[in-house]
């Protein structure tokens, strides 16, 4: 089983920009939860504090807990290293190391943490591409530059550079945002098979992506939760007028 | 409104302009080559490159001593100047999003618009008075101008490296430091093997603190803290004196730092580009590659 993860009255701040207002969250273990909203309500924001890289950002901070497996990540003396070897991210835009090789790129979270044991990496590098599901179309070229694939592959590597590392809980940011229908089709495909094995929190502009994925959708609007629960529900019989409005496109 | 003849004339007059400016100002630089390459390349000959400088009127005087102390005071300040200056850079680029920062960056900025005879000044301070004229004291200045300048090309690279890698890199679990010297440096390298060039060849031909610190020698002297010669302090005297025959040494003096600076910058570029290609290579060297390497079984 991987982790879940419960944010308790969380609070994220850019400077004096209020962007994540008292969520309280619980996200199931195993299971894909969308985070849906327009943009600029505070969701990538909010993933953001699931593995503390909101704190990269200068002048940004949290208040509230997010607890990772029952371990609140903001408690003192935690390390935000340790966290995000457990808390994987992919973000909006793919972002492979252009100077590395496809195989360091899958490599790069075990090398830079200090393995150097060759057989080890060989084997994370195939495992991982194959979760991923594009080994089959690198494993000929693993020495071609990180840039040199498809957008969409692209995205996969960065998806099997997070595997790497053997996380428990994957965040995605957008992650096909950047893609076209069918590269967004086989990352949908890839989360689908994932969700065995982890935890999988995606933020998504597009609510047919949330409907067809998404076990469990939340819906944020100006830096709050509206309303979360089975998708289906959200969907087909929501709580709050502003998600119907929302997930109708009468809004505003 | 204007007709598109009229348009496209003004365009095109501009355009005129524009190559005017670029073709006046490349005129100092052709005739500064022309005269140099002119002038300078005659008194080149082995003896000439391979002998020591001798007053004027004996035989056999050359710049060998002084190609060598430039290479090595150049080499020394490099020592000095190119780790502080990357150092530096990263620290302001990574690091100095603060008030100290800030104040580093501000008197950086201010060392590297400081005239280098006052660098000079303070090299002759603080290390001529203790050990006097040396190659050590004309080494510190120089690397004391360097500073300012690889501090702030080492930051300007690593801040064209684009915020997405640092992040990738970070949401990895790969700690700060490693994350600088790893990918931000890795990604930035081509900006500091220019930054660091740049100064190198600026250094190479610095003149002004190399007349209060390494002072000049006619002699072949390697030793630290002996005086020392080098080509600009050669370019120098031997333009302001008299004699024909030392004033056309000057000339070869100058056609010769001009050509090392040169062949400075293609050496390094060959030399970064063949790397960087065997480097990608080299990488990738492990099990996986190998098997595809042989034929399967």
């Amino acid at each position: 089983m991987a982790a879940e993860i419960e944010t308790q009255h969380l609070n994220a701040y850019f400077g004096d920009v209020h962007a994540v207002k008292g969520v309280d969250l619980r996200i199931s273990s195993n299971r894909i939860t969308a985070i849906i909203g327009p943009s600029g309500c505070g969701k990538s924001t909010l993933i953001r504090c699931m593995n503390r890289m909101h704190e990269v950002v200068r002048g940004a901070r949290v208040d509230g807990k997010v607890l990772v497996g029952g371990e609140d990540i903001y408690g003192p003396g935690t390390d935000p290293v340790t966290i995000r070897r457990k808390v994987g991210m992919v973000f909006q835009k793919p972002n492979p190391f252009p100077t590395m090789s496809i195989y360091d790129n899958v490599a790069a979270g075990l090398r830079l943490n200090g393995v150097r044991d060759w057989k080890r990496l060989d084997d994370t590098v195939e495992r991982s591409l194959r979760l991923a599901a594009l080994w089959d179309e690198v494993k000929e070229n693993l020495a071609a530059s990180g840039v040199s694939i498809s957008g969409g592959q692209q995205q996969r590597l960065c998806i099997a550079r997070a595997l790497a590392v053997e996380p428990e809980i994957l965040l995605l940011d957008e992650p096909c945002s950047a893609l076209d229908p069918i590269a967004t089709a086989k990352i949908e495909d890839l989360l689908f098979d994932l969700k065995s094995r982890y935890t999988i929190v995606i933020v998504t502009h597009n609510m047919q992506q949330a409907a067809r994925i998404a076990d469990n959708t939340a819906f944020m609007y100006m830096g709050k939760l509206i309303e979360s629960g089975d998708t289906k529900t959200i969907f087909e019989n929501p709580e709050k007028e502003l998600t119907e409005k929302y997930i109708t496109g009468r809004f505003g | 409104m204007t007709s598109y003849n009229a348009r496209k004339l003004k365009s095109q007059a501009a355009a005129l302009l524009a190559l005017g400016c670029v073709l006046v100002a490349l005129i100092p630089l052709a005739s500064i080559l022309y005269e140099v390459v002119s002038r300078g390349l005659p008194a080149v000959d082995w003896a000439f490159l391979t002998e020591r400088t001798k007053s004027s009127g004996q035989p056999g005087s050359g710049i060998g001593n002084a190609i060598l102390g430039t290479v090595l005071l150049v080499g020394w300040g490099s020592l000095i100047g190119l780790p502080m200056g990357i150092l530096t850079g990263i620290y302001i680029s990574e690091y100095g999003n603060n008030w100290f920062g800030r104040t580093v960056r501000f008197f950086n900025d201010i060392l590297g618009n400081f005239p280098s005879i006052v660098i000079g000044l303070l090299a002759y301070s603080l290390v001529v008075t203790v050990v006097g004229f040396s190659m050590i004291s004309g080494a510190v200045a120089l690397g004391i101008i360097m500073v300012p300048l690889v501090a702030s090309t080492t930051e300007e690279a690593l801040r064209m490296v684009p915020n997405s890698l640092r992040e990738a890199s970070l949401a990895l679990g790969v700690p700060r430091w490693k994350t600088v010297l790893k990918i931000m440096l890795s990604n930035a390298r081509s900006g500091l093997v220019t930054g660091a060039l740049l100064a190198v060849a600026r250094i190479a031909g610095e003149t002004a603190p190399l007349i209060l610190t390494a002072f000049g020698n006619s002699f072949w002297e390697t030793g630290l803290f002996e005086p020392v010669s080098a080509l600009p302090l050669v370019i120098f005297r031997n333009a302001m004196s008299p004699y024909a025959d030392l004033q056309q040494q000057a000339w070869g003096a100058a056609f010769v730092l001009i050509m090392m600076v040169l062949a400075l910058n293609i050496v390094v570029r060959l030399l970064t580009r063949l790397r960087f290609k065997s480097m990608s290579k080299k990488k990738v060297v492990s099990k996986i590659w190998l098997q595809r390497l042989r034929p399967s079984t």
